[in-house]
C-alpha cells in the first residue's frame, strides 16, 4: 500500500472551540447555574482509618437554608461491575468511595453530603455533622500492608491472582499477576553484567487545574440531568444509575468543557451525591470541589516499590530480567500494577524474564488512572538499569537500546506479536537529533529513556451531517480535552473535501451522541476518529447515490475521486459534481444526508517514545533544573501536528514534575501535609525550557490514516530520563523519586562531602 | 445575613452586585455578575486561573475581597477583546495552539496582557518568570510562551 497523501490531515487550522476558550465564554464544570439551585458540600473523614459508629445530622439539619443531608445509608447496597476501558469498575467500591458506609478508609473520605441555599450555610451545617468514629491503625505503605498482623482494610478481601494462589483469610493484597518467558536462572548465569535496584516512587496527582464540578437536576417524572466535567459522560450515566439503582434511560449526562483530566476525571465522585441531594430536595444541586478536596479525595496515582534485576552480555544484549512490582491501590483494589508489569519490558526483546505485580490496598485515596497508568514507574526501573548497564559496559546509550529494541513480529511480553511499530525509527531519530549530537555542557548531565504504552481502541460512534450549503457537522460523544474537535473536523474535511472551517464539530450529551467510551487510553483521535472517517465515507456513498440520480445512471457508474463524484463514463451532461453542487440539490434528490458509523476496534497501534533530558545540578544545594529537553515519539500520523506536539510537551513536563518535585507528603497518621499547589510543587513556566519535539510517523495498519494514540506515552520516559541525567551529572544512581533538592543534597554530601564543601 | 452592595467598573462599564463581606472578588465576578470566564483552580492564590487586572495591577481575584472592588476598575478575560476583534494575545494563543483543555487560558491571557502593558518587549525568560504564577498542566508552557512572544511582536509592529 502506498502511503496515503493528505490535503487536510496534517495541517494546523485554528481549533473550532478556540475563540470560546480564549474569551472566557466556554463553559466548564463550575460555570453552570440553574434557577433555584442549591449548593452541595461534602463532609469528610478527619481520620485515615476508622470505623463509623454513628452519624448524627440533627444539628446540621437545623441550620437555616439546609435542605437535604445524605449519608452512606441513603445509597443502596449494590454488587455489580461496569466494564470500561482500562479495567472494570467495581460499583460497590465506587459507591463506597463516593460515600463511606461503615468505614472511612482515608483522610478525606466522604461520609455525608449537604445541600443548602448558600455555600456558607452548607459549610456551617457540615461543621455540625457529628460523626462518632472508632479510630483504627492506618496502613500507609505496601511494606506495612503486606506484613502479617497488619490491620486489614477490607474484612472480605481476597487476592485476585493469576495464576491462582492459596488464600489464607482476609488480606490487603488485592491482586497478583505474573508474566514469564524462557529460563530466568539460566539467563542470569549467561549474563556478563547484572544490575539490581529497588526503586520507589511517591503518590502523585494528575493535577488538572479544574477541580471536579457538576450540577444535577431531578424532574418530577424521574428524569435526571447531570452537567459535569468528565472524561466519560456515558460512564457517568451508567455508573451513577447503577450505584443509585436508577434506570439509565432516565439519566442524561451533558459533558461541560473539561479543564484537564489525565485519567483523573474518569471516576464519579460528586455526581451520585448531587443526584441524591437533588432528588431529596427537588431542587438542582451544584457541587464543586476545593483544591484541597481534589488532592485528598480524588486521583492520585500509585506510590510504588519496584525491585528489578537485569543481566546483559558484554555487547549489551539483554539476556535476563526479573521484577517485582508493588503498587499502592489506595483504599480499594485497582492499582495499575498489571499494566506496569506488561509495559516494563515491552520495548525490549528479552529472552528470559519473570515479572510479578502486586495490587495492594492502603489507607490513601483510591488511585485513578493517570496518563499511561502504571507504565512510568516501571519504565523508571527498566530504563535506569539499562542506563547503568550501558555505563558499566561503556556502551552508547542509544546503541544499547537499538540492539535490544523490539520490532514488528517480536512478541510483546504480555503475549501477542507486535504489528507495525516505530520504536527503532524513534531511536534512530534520537541518534540523528541535534540534541543528542550536541556537546553536554559542564555541570549538566544528559539522560535518555524510552517508554511504551498500549493505547486503547474500544467503542465510538459518530454522525456526519451534510448541509444544503455544502458545510458539514460532526457529532461525537468524547469531551474535547486537548483539541480533538479540530482533529475530527480535519478528518471530515479530508474525506469530503469540505474546507475545515466549514466543518462544525460538536461534543454531544448522552441522549444525542451514539454510545462512545471514555476520552482516555489515547483513543479519541484513533477510535472516535475512525468512526468519523467511516461516517464521512458513508456520506460519500450517499453522495454517489445522489449523483447517480442526477445523471440517471446506476451508482456503479459513479466514483469518488479528487474530492468529488465523477462519472465512470463522462459525457457532456455528466460532468463531475462537487460536494457543494450535490448538496445544493439535496431536497430534490431525496432529502438530507446523514452519515453514521460505530466502531469497536479491539486493539490500537502501540506507542513508543524516547526522551532526551539535559539536567543542570547545583551541587551546593541539590537543586536541579532541566535545561534542554527533546521528546521523540512514533505518532502514527499526526492529524493536527500542533496538538500532537502539545500532548508530547505536556506529558514530558508532567513527568519532569513527577521526577523532580511532586509527591504527597504524609505525616505519621496518614494526613497529607501539602494539599495545595503551593506545596505540591508542579512545574511552572520558569522551571522549564522549551520542550522540543520530533514526530515520527510509522502508520498503524488498523487505522485509515495510520493514526496512533499520542496522549499517554509522553509521560512514560521522563521519570527515567531525568534520573539518568541526574546519574550522568552526579555519578550517583538515584532510585527514589522525587529528586528534590534535599534528597539530592543528602546523597551528594554522603558520597563526596569534601567535594561538595569545596564547591566542586 | 446582610449583604454589601458593591459599585464598581468592570471591563469599562459600571457594574454593581451584592456580596457577603467575606466573599472573594472571584466569587463576586462569577456569581454576582455572571462573568464565569475567570476560573477557580485553587482558591489560594497558587494557580493564576482567577487572574484579573485591578487598576492596572495583576491580581489573583481569589485573594481579593469582592468589597475591595468598590469604586475600582477591574478587567477580566471578557474585556480583553475589543468589539469583534480579538486581542493579539488571544489570536496568538489560537494560532500557536497554546491551549489544550483551556481552563488556564483566561488567566494566562490576562496575566500576559498585564505583562505586555508594562513591558512590550519581554525576553523569553521574562515571560517565563512573569507567568510563573499561572499553572498549566496540559501544555508544558512551550506554546504559551511562544504565543506571548508572538503577540508582543505583533503588537510592537502594529504600533510603529
Ligand atoms: S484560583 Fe486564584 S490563584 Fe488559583
Ligand atoms: S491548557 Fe489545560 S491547564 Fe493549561
Amino acid at each position: 500500500m502506498s502511503a496515503p497523501t493528505f490535503t487536510a490531515v496534517g495541517t494546523r487550522p485554528i481549533r473550532h472551540d478556540g475563540v470560546d476558550k480564549v474569551t472566557g465564554r466556554a463553559n466548564y464544570g463550575a460555570d453552570l447555574s440553574l434557577p433555584g439551585m442549591l449548593y452541595g458540600v461534602v463532609v469528610r473523614s478527619p481520620h485515615t482509618h476508622a470505623r463509623i459508629v454513628s452519624i448524627d445530622t440533627s444539628a446540621a439539619a437545623k441550620v437555616p437554608g439546609v435542605k437535604g443531608i445524605v449519608t452512606g445509608k441513603d445509597v443502596p447496597l449494590i454488587d455489580a461491575k461496569l466494564g470500561m476501558g482500562e479495567g472494570a469498575l467495581d460499583l460497590k467500591d465506587l459507591s463506597d468511595n463516593a460515600l463511606a458506609r461503615s468505614k472511612a478508609l482515608y483522610h478525606g473520605h466522604a461520609v455525608a453530603a449537604i445541600a443548602a441555599t448558600s455555600l456558607a450555610a452548607a459549610h456551617e451545617a457540615a461543621a455540625l455533622v457529628r460523626v462518632e468514629y472508632e479510630i483504627l491503625e492506618p496502613v500507609l505503605t505496601v511494606d506495612r500492608a503486606m506484613e502479617s498482623g497488619a490491620p486489614i482494610l477490607h474484612d472480605t478481601m481476597t487476592t485476585q491472582a493469576r495464576p491462582p494462589i492459596e488464600q489464607s483469610g482476609p488480606t490487603n493484597v488485592a491482586g497478583r499477576m505474573e508474566l514469564r518467558r524462557g529460563d530466568i536462572e539460566q539467563g542470569f548465569r549467561d549474563a556478563d553484567v547484572i544490575v539490581e535496584h529497588v526503586f520507589r516512587t511517591p503518590t502523585s496527582h494528575q493535577g488538572y487545574i479544574e477541580p471536579h464540578a457538576c450540577v444535577a437536576r431531578v424532574n418530577e417524572d424521574g428524569r435526571i440531568s447531570i452537567w459535569t466535567s468528565t472524561q466519560g459522560p456515558f460512564l457517568v450515566r451508567d455508573a451513577t444509575a447503577m450505584m443509585l439503582g436508577l434506570d439509565a434511560a432516565n439519566v442524561k449526562v451533558t459533558p461541560s468543557e473539561i479543564g484537564g483530566g489525565f485519567g483523573g476525571k474518569i471516576p464519579v465522585y460528586l455526581e451520585p451525591l448531587a443526584v441524591l441531594l437533588a432528588r431529596m430536595t427537588q431542587r438542582p444541586v451544584k457541587m464543586v470541589m476545593t483544591r484541597d478536596e481534589v488532592f485528598r479525595a480524588t486521583g492520585p496515582t500509585s506510590a510504588t516499590k519496584i525491585r528489578m534485576k537485569m543481566g546483559a552480555k558484554r555487547d549489551g544484549t539483554i539476556v535476563a530480567a526479573s521484577a517485582s512490582l508493588y503498587y499502592e491501590a489506595g483504599a480499594y483494589r485497582g492499582s495499575p500494577s498489571g499494566a506496569g508489569a506488561m509495559c516494563a519490558f515491552a520495548p525490549y526483546r528479552i529472552p528470559n524474564f519473570f515479572i510479578e505485580a502486586y495490587d495492594v490496598v492502603v489507607n490513601k485515596p483510591k488511585v485513578a488512572a493517570y496518563r499511561a497508568p502504571g507504565s512510568p514507574m516501571a519504565a523508571l526501573a527498566t530504563e535506569s538499569l539499562i542506563d547503568e548497564i550501558a555505563t558499566q559496559l561503556g556502551l552508547d546509550k542509544v546503541e544499547i537500546r537499538l540492539k535490544n529494541a523490539v520490532q514488528e513480529g517480536d512478541l510483546a511480553p504480555y503475549g501477542p506479536p507486535y504489528g507495525r511499530i516505530g520504536f527503532r525509527e524513534v531511536l534512530e531519530q534520537v541518534r540523528n537529533s541535534d540534541h543528542w549530537k550536541s556537546a553536554v555542557k559542564p555541570g549538566v548531565g544528559r539522560g535518555l529513556a524510552c517508554g511504551f504504552w498500549f493505547n486503547a481502541g474500544m467503542s465510538s460512534s459518530a454522525t456526519v451531517t451534510l448541509g444544503a450549503d455544502g458545510s458539514a457537522a460532526v457529532v461525537t460523544g468524547n469531551p474535547d480535552i486537548g483539541g480533538t474537535r479540530a482533529a475530527q473536523a480535519l478528518m471530515v474535511a479530508e474525506e469530503l473535501g469540505v474546507p475545515v472551517e466549514r466543518v462544525r464539530p460538536s461534543v454531544a450529551d448522552t441522549d444525542t451522541a451514539g454510545y462512545t467510551d471514555l476520552t482516555a487510553g489515547s483513543r479519541t483521535c484513533y477510535a472516535t476518529g475512525m468512526a468519523v472517517v467511516e461516517a464521512s465515507r458513508d456520506v460519500r456513498e450517499q453522495l454517489r447515490g445522489r449523483a447517480a440520480k442526477i445523471w440517471g445512471v446506476p451508482i456503479e457508474e459513479t466514483r469518488w475521486e479528487h474530492g468529488r463524484v465523477e462519472p465512470v463514463n463522462p459525457s457532456a451532461d455528466r460532468q463531475p459534481l462537487t460536494v457543494a453542487e450535490i448538496a445544493a440539490k439535496l431536497s430534490k434528490t431525496g432529502g438530507p444526508i446523514i452519515g453514521r458509523a460505530a466502531v469497536n476496534p479491539p486493539m490500537a497501534g502501540p506507542a513508543f517514545a524516547a526522551h532526551i533530558c539535559d539536567l543542570e545540578v547545583d551541587r551546593e544545594t541539590g537543586c536541579s533544573r532541566v535545561v534542554r529537553y527533546t521528546a521523540v515519539q512514533d505518532v502514527g500520523k499526526a492529524v493536527h501536528p500542533s496538538y500532537v506536539e502539545g500532548q508530547m510537551q505536556g506529558g514530558a513536563s508532567q513527568g519532569i514534575g513527577w521526577a523532580l518535585n511532586e509527591e504527597y507528603v504524609y505525616n505519621a497518621s496518614g494526613v497529607m501535609e501539602n494539599a495545595g499547589f503551593l506545596d505540591y510543587r508542579m512545574p511552572v513556566a520558569s522551571d522549564l525550557p522549551m520542550i522540543d519535539t520530533i514526530l515520527v510517523e510509522v502508520p498503524t495498519p488498523g487505522h485509515p490514516y495510520g493514526v496512533r494514540g499520542v496522549g499517554e506515552v509522553p509521560i512514560v520516559p521522563p521519570l527515567a530520563a531525568v534520573a539518568n541525567a541526574m546519574a550522568d551529572a552526579t555519578g550517583i544512581r538515584f532510585t527514589e523519586l522525587p529528586l528534590s533538592p534535599p534528597r539530592v543534597l543528602a546523597r551528594l554530601l554522603e558520597e563526596a562531602p569534601a567535594a561538595v564543601g569545596a564547591g566542586a | 445575613m446582610s449583604r454589601l452592595h458593591i459599585e464598581t467598573t468592570v471591563n469599562g462599564e459600571p457594574a454593581e452586585f451584592l456580596c457577603a463581606a467575606d466573599e472573594t472578588l472571584l466569587s463576586g465576578l462569577r456569581n454576582g455578575l455572571g462573568l464565569t470566564g475567570t476560573k477557580e483552580g485553587c482558591g489560594t492564590g497558587d494557580c493564576g486561573a482567577c487572574s484579573v487586572i485591578m487598576n492596572d495591577r495583576l491580581v489573583a481575584s481569589c485573594l481579593v475581597l469582592a468589597a475591595e472592588a468598590q469604586g475600582q476598575s477591574v478587567t477580566t478575560i471578557e474585556g480583553i477583546a475589543s468589539g469583534t476583534t480579538l486581542h493579539p494575545l488571544q489570536q496568538a494563543f489560537l494560532e500557536e495552539a497554546a491551549l489544550q483543555c483551556g481552563i488556564c487560558t483566561p488567566g494566562f491571557i490576562v496575566a500576559a496582557k498585564a505583562l505586555l502593558d508594562v513591558n512590550p518587549e519581554p525576553t523569553e525568560e521574562q515571560v517565563r518568570y512573569w507567568l510563573a504564577g499561572n499553572l498549566c498542566r496540559c501544555t508544558g508552557y512551550d506554546k504559551i510562551v511562544r504565543a506571548v512572544l508572538e503577540a508582543a511582536g505583533e503588537m510592537r509592529s502594529a504600533t510603529v
